[in-house]
């Protein structure tokens, strides 16, 4: 599904240096499971976002390996520790090849 | 004999009771199948690792669920009722504040979520929360 | 004796009702003070309190609706913020004419559905009379994403503040045919919507908490189906479980009992978009 899919992703303005800070973010997908039958009784394939990564300057914050049971429009919620000013990225990859990006900065005090 | 209604249900349920005991060590097989092959066949330990969830769901569609390890290298969530058990492996990085996430999910029916905790030194240890998940009297 | 046993079930009955009626949480989403509880409207016969859907969930469901982030909704509403900008047909966005962007819409769900030019009008004919006359498109379906997305931005813009839609002057003839569906037995069951939202709301259907069926949250990011639910699909969700034919969305029945339910929130604070199971 590479229509209509939209990253949010929360992440304070300012923070400081080495302080623990929270990031939400959120994509819109279906997540469709590989589970479920369409109409005529046929298996509508799988097709979900099966990573997501968040990275602070290149440095890993969280990898996170999806499976089918990851909810439609797929949350997570973690805490990063912020050594300097800096940009956060967010990277989603989709089961067909698609790769949803997302990009916020921010600067330590 | 006379087969009534009542010695039909009887039955019914005496056969129903035999045919679903099969299905239960098989369910139970896959979750640790699934474990196993996360933690590679290593001993689990209790403690370490903690599980939030709601102890009822409102709709199995989308399940709130934390966890926390701290000092974990990753932490992977199973749901042993699920046709695929499997759920995430979250993987902490150098910049990870706290071996802690959290996300929604789905589950299938009632039954057990299981976190299983890739502690630094190498050892697992894992904890599980029961979460009952109502059916709606208005499925629309 | 004889007595004792059903005085005793009566005040147990009482006790219950008011325990299972609703929690009495309060709300507030990021300092904005919502009314989840008040008087119910002078018209209303049968009830003396209004209660907010919100107040009939779990606390996991409660908490998601606390916080614009947390909230799925909110992925749909920055969607809808775009298209708000997208040129039509004949190179005409919305922000073409409201060039400051759906604020201008303040207040404006507050007041729906209302008569506007002699018909009955909910925000998706508003919605769809605009994309044919100002931006030569064709008409959304009543309960698409991209639809029921402009509808939820549209209602965002009046969030905290009371619903108040008219029920007098050109309304009354459709606010009395809505009046009239609502207390009607449909389907094979034979239950009317006040069967259950009004003279059973607190008690449990199967394993759902009934609530009073406020229409002031909606659309409404439903757990269930993880996307944007219309008013009218909820509609026909609710009279379809009666096992009966339904009306469709967007028919002149469904208008009606829109501002029939809707009335029966006034007082209550608009919610869009709520969450619900």
């Amino acid at each position: 599904m590479a229509s209509g899919v939209k990253p949010r992703v929360k992440v304070p303005k300012t923070a400081a240096a080495g302080e623990a800070i929270t990031i939400k973010t959120l994509i819109s997908h279906t997540m469709e499971s590989g589970q479920r039958k369409d109409s005529d009784g046929n298996p509508i394939p799988r097709s979900i976002i099966n990573r997501f990564v968040a990275a602070f300057d290149g440095e890993t914050v969280i990898d996170v390996a999806l499976e089918p049971a990851i909810s439609t429009n797929p949350y997570f919620e973690f805490q990063a520790t912020v050594p300097a000013s800096g940009e956060f990225t967010f990277t989603w990859y989709d089961d067909d090849g698609d790769v949803y990006e997302a990009a916020q900065s921010i600067s330590v005090t | 004999m006379e087969l009534t209604r009542r010695k039909m249900l009887a039955i019914g349920s005496g056969t129903l009771a035999i045919a679903a005991l099969p299905g239960l060590p098989a369910f139970a097989s896959a979750t640790d199948d699934a474990i196993a092959a996360f933690t590679g066949g290593a001993d689990l330990v209790e403690g370490g690792v903690t599980i939030n969830a709601p102890e009822i769901a409102e709709n199995g569609n989308t399940v709130p669920i934390d966890v926390s390890a701290p000092g974990a290298v990753s932490i992977a969530l199973f749901a042993a009722g699920n046709p695929v058990p499997n759920v995430a492996t979250f993987t902490f990085g150098p910049l990870a504040a706290s071996q802690s996430a959290a996300t929604r999910i789905r589950l299938a029916g009632t039954q057990d979520v299981i976190a299983v905790a890739q502690m630094a030194d190498g050892s697992f240890a894992k904890a599980s929360a029961n979460v009952k998940v109502t059916i709606g009297g208005c499925g629309g | 004796m004889g007595i004792r046993p059903i005085a005793l079930i009566i005040a147990g009955l009482a006790a219950a009702g008011t325990a299972w009626a609703q929690d009495s949480d309060e709300m507030n989403i990021e300092g904005l003070e919502i009314v989840t509880e008040t008087e119910a409207p002078e018209h209303l016969e049968n009830l003396r309190t209004i209660y907010s859907g919100w107040r009939f969930r779990t606390d996991e469901t409660q908490s998601l609706q606390l916080d614009d982030f947390e909230n799925p909704a909110f992925v749909f509403i920055d969607q809808a913020l775009d298209a708000f900008d997208e040129a039509g047909a004949n190179g005409n966005a919305c922000s073409t004419c409201h060039e400051n962007g759906p604020e201008e819409f303040a207040g404006f769900t507050a007041a729906m559905p209302k008569v506007m030019d002699g018909k009955l009008t909910t925000t998706e004919d508003f919605l769809n009379g605009h994309r044919a006359e100002t931006q030569g498109e064709e008409p959304w379906k009543w309960s698409s994403q991209d639809m029921q997305q402009m509808v939820a931005l549209i209602g965002l813009q009046s969030r905290g503040m009371p619903v108040d839609v008219a029920i007098d002057g050109e309304a009354a003839p459709y606010w009395e045919l809505g009046k009239e569906m609502y207390y009607t037995r449909y389907g094979q069951l034979e239950l009317s919507c006040a069967n259950c939202h009004e003279d059973n709301y607190g008690m449990m259907i199967r394993a759902d908490h009934l609530s009073q069926g406020q229409t002031n949250g909606f659309p409404t990011y439903r757990l269930k189906q993880a996307k944007l639910i219309s008013r009218h699909n909820r509609f026909r969700g609710c009279i379809r479980d009666t096992r009966a034919e339904t009306f469709a969305e967007g028919s002149d029945e469904f208008r009606a009992l829109e501002l029939y339910v809707a009335s029966r929130a006034n007082g209550l604070s608009v919610e869009t978009p709520a969450v619900r199971q």
